[in-house]
């Protein structure tokens, strides 16, 4: 019998597979599907501390092997998925909640923090400051080392949860954010979000999106993704949860040797909605093939 | 919602760029007309919407129109081929909604999903009138099947080259109806919505991520707030929309 089990920032998890923020809902709606139960985790929608519409559609667009979203952050603010999405997801889901949260200001990363680092079922609090699909914010927290640094600050001395920051790929180095949240008290860090991308549509001659830029994801950037997992491994000694294209077992294992302790599989929920679970079946048989007997010992091992 | 492999029974040319594919296999999650089904292609990241046209034991039929790589691809497989299919999205019409006489409005391929409806309302035995909309006669397709129904049939062309000149609103006022459904572009779905003398329901499109709920891609703003239109819709109350 091989190992799957991991440790995140001191917290046991049964398997690395934790579905990635805003591809997954608040989880409650794929327990219709299948027993959520077999996740390690799930890291829920991105949460802002005011309910949020999020941008005008056309929100999604394809791109070979991918996709553009700028759904905008559209949540319904973190009193209601405090008092609502997280005892919904409760009675489906026993384990540990990744709360993904962003925000405008750094008092607004604070307030949101707050109210989900107080949710019993909450083990670690995502903050996201690498969203590059919402306008006056988002994203500039994440590309600037020192923005970066006082965001993480700020949550760390609120949160009783462990701190894991979400790392923004539109920058020229990523490590130096890495390190900069790493020294602001970050307990772990997440990366990667989405790569600023834009289609133009042949017919209008115009752009896809309604807001012309949006996020890629899927398996487009996966080598883009273990590239920056690689890189923030050397520099950092706190944990990190890697994604980027993650469709399969065998995707895990190269995130994992390049550097992570746990993985958040985004886009493909959405191509094949039991995409998580048919990787946590695979996962076992995967790592025999490969030799591995458990799975925590090849974290940074192509190192 | 299920996730199954159907088998490609037949497709079909039914105009220039119009096909009818026909899927054999699971359908028992295919429920409601005005539903829809989310087709994988090979080659392709994201699945494909196509609204059920017509529902049998066993089988689906899918009636599509080649508007770019996709649904190109599509009209080029096979007798056999398999596809993987999530089905049974959408919430679907409401059949039980209208009074006795419901008008059903289709444009263009708007059109397919409301001949399962039509039958869905005869079988109910109501009387379900159906004006169809297309820019020329070279583009009508349907109108003998929804004929067959014995029931009214009006069609429209923007150039007069067959049945009533104009748009499906210039048919509208020569029916007695007391419900409608309307499926076909934007433009055309505010256009019924504001010639209609009766309370409806009408079919959106949004460009979609995942289909089943999933990603909040396909979000529009109701009078009853956000909805996503692969989950409460893609049909709408005529009431709830906002233009
Ligand atoms: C609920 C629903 C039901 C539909 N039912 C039908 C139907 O019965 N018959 C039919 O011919 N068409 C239908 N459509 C439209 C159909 O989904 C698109 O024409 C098709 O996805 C185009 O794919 P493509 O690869 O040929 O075009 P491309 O433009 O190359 O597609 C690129 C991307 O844009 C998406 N896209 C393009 N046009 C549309 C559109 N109008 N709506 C949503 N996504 C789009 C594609 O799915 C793909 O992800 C429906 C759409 C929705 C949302
Ligand atoms: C539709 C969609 C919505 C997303 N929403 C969020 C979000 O709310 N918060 C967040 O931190 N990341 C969000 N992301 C980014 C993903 O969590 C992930 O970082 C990224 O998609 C890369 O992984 P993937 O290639 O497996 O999709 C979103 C991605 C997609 C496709
Ligand atoms: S397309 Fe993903 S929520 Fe509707």
């Amino acid at each position: 019998m091989v190992k799957t089990e991991v440790t995140l920032c001191g917290i046991a998890l049964k398997n690395p597979i934790i579905p990635a923020s805003g591809t997954f809902g608040f989880g409650y709606e794929f327990a219709e599907l299948y027993d959520i139960n077999c996740l390690g985790s799930i890291s829920v929608k991105g949460t802002t501390v005011s309910p949020r519409f999020g941008n005008r559609t056309p929100r999604i667009a394809e791109t070979p092997s991918g996709m553009l979203n700028s759904v905008g952050l559209q949540n319904p603010g973190a009193d209601a998925v405090v008092e609502t999405e997280l005892p919904r997801l409760a009675a489906v889901f026993d384990g540990p909640v990744m709360a993904n949260v962003s925000g405008f200001s750094v008092g607004d990363f604070t307030a949101a923090c707050e109210k989900l680092d107080a949710a019993p079922q909450v083990g670690w609090l995502e903050v996201n400051i690498s969203c590059p699909n919402v306008h006056g914010g988002g994203m500039a927290f994440g590309t600037s080392p020192e923005a970066a640094a006082e965001v993480t600050r700020a949550v760390r001395k609120i949160a009783k949860k462990p701190v894991i920051v979400k790392l923004s790929p539109n920058v020229t180095d990523i490590v130096s954010v890495a390190k900069a949240v790493e020294d602001a008290g970050a307990d772990g860090v997440s990366l990667i979000n989405t790569l600023i991308g834009m289609r133009i549509d042949l017919r209008t001659k115009k752009p896809v999106l309604a807001e012309k830029k949006g996020g890629l994801s899927g398996p487009a950037v996966r080598p883009v993704a273990v590239r920056m997992v690689y890189d923030v491994y050397e520099a950092v000694k706190i944990p990190i949860v890697g994604m980027g294209g993650i469709a399969r077992a065998e995707d895990v294992i190269e995130m994992m040797l390049a550097g992570a302790s746990a993985v958040e599989v985004g886009a493909a929920n959405l191509t094949d909605p039991f995409a998580c679970r048919d990787i946590v079946k695979d996962l076992p048989a995967v790592m025999e093939r490969y030799g591995i007997e458990d799975l925590e010992s090849i974290i940074g091992g192509a190192h | 919602m299920k996730k199954v492999k159907l088998t490609v029974l037949s497709n079909e040319r039914l105009t220039k760029d119009v096909f009818e594919m026909r899927l054999g296999g699971d359908v028992s999650a295919v429920t409601r007309p005005g539903g829809f089904v989310d087709v994988r292609l090979e080659g392709y990241f994201l699945r494909r919407p196509i609204s059920v046209a017509d529902r049998e034991d066993g089988s689906i039929s899918l009636i599509y129109k080649t508007v770019g790589d996709g649904t190109r691809a599509m009209s080029g497989l096979g007798e056999g081929a398999v596809l993987d299919v999530l089905t049974g999205l959408g919430n679907g019409y409401d059949p039980d909604a209208s009074g006795d006489k419901p008008l059903l409005i289709g444009g263009g391929v708007g059109v397919p999903p409301l001949f399962w409806l039509c039958r869905e309302l005869v079988k109910r035995g109501k009387e379900p009138s159906v004006i169809l909309g297309f820019n020329h006669a070279d583009e009508v397709f349907l109108e003998d099947r929804f004929r067959a129904l014995s029931v009214p049939v009006a069609v429209t062309t923007a150039d007069g080259s067959r049945g009533v000149r104009g748009f499906v609103t210039d048919a509208m006022d020569d029916f007695d109806y007391t419900y409608f459904y309307a499926c076909g572009p934007l433009p055309m779905l505010r256009a019924v919505a504001g010639s209609s003398r009766t309370d409806g329901e009408l079919s959106f499109e949004e460009r979609m991520g995942c289909g089943f709920g999933a990603c909040m891609g396909c979000s529009v703003m109701t009078k009853n707030g956000p909805v996503r239109v692969c989950r409460e819709g893609p049909v709408l109350g005529k009431e709830d929309v906002i233009w």
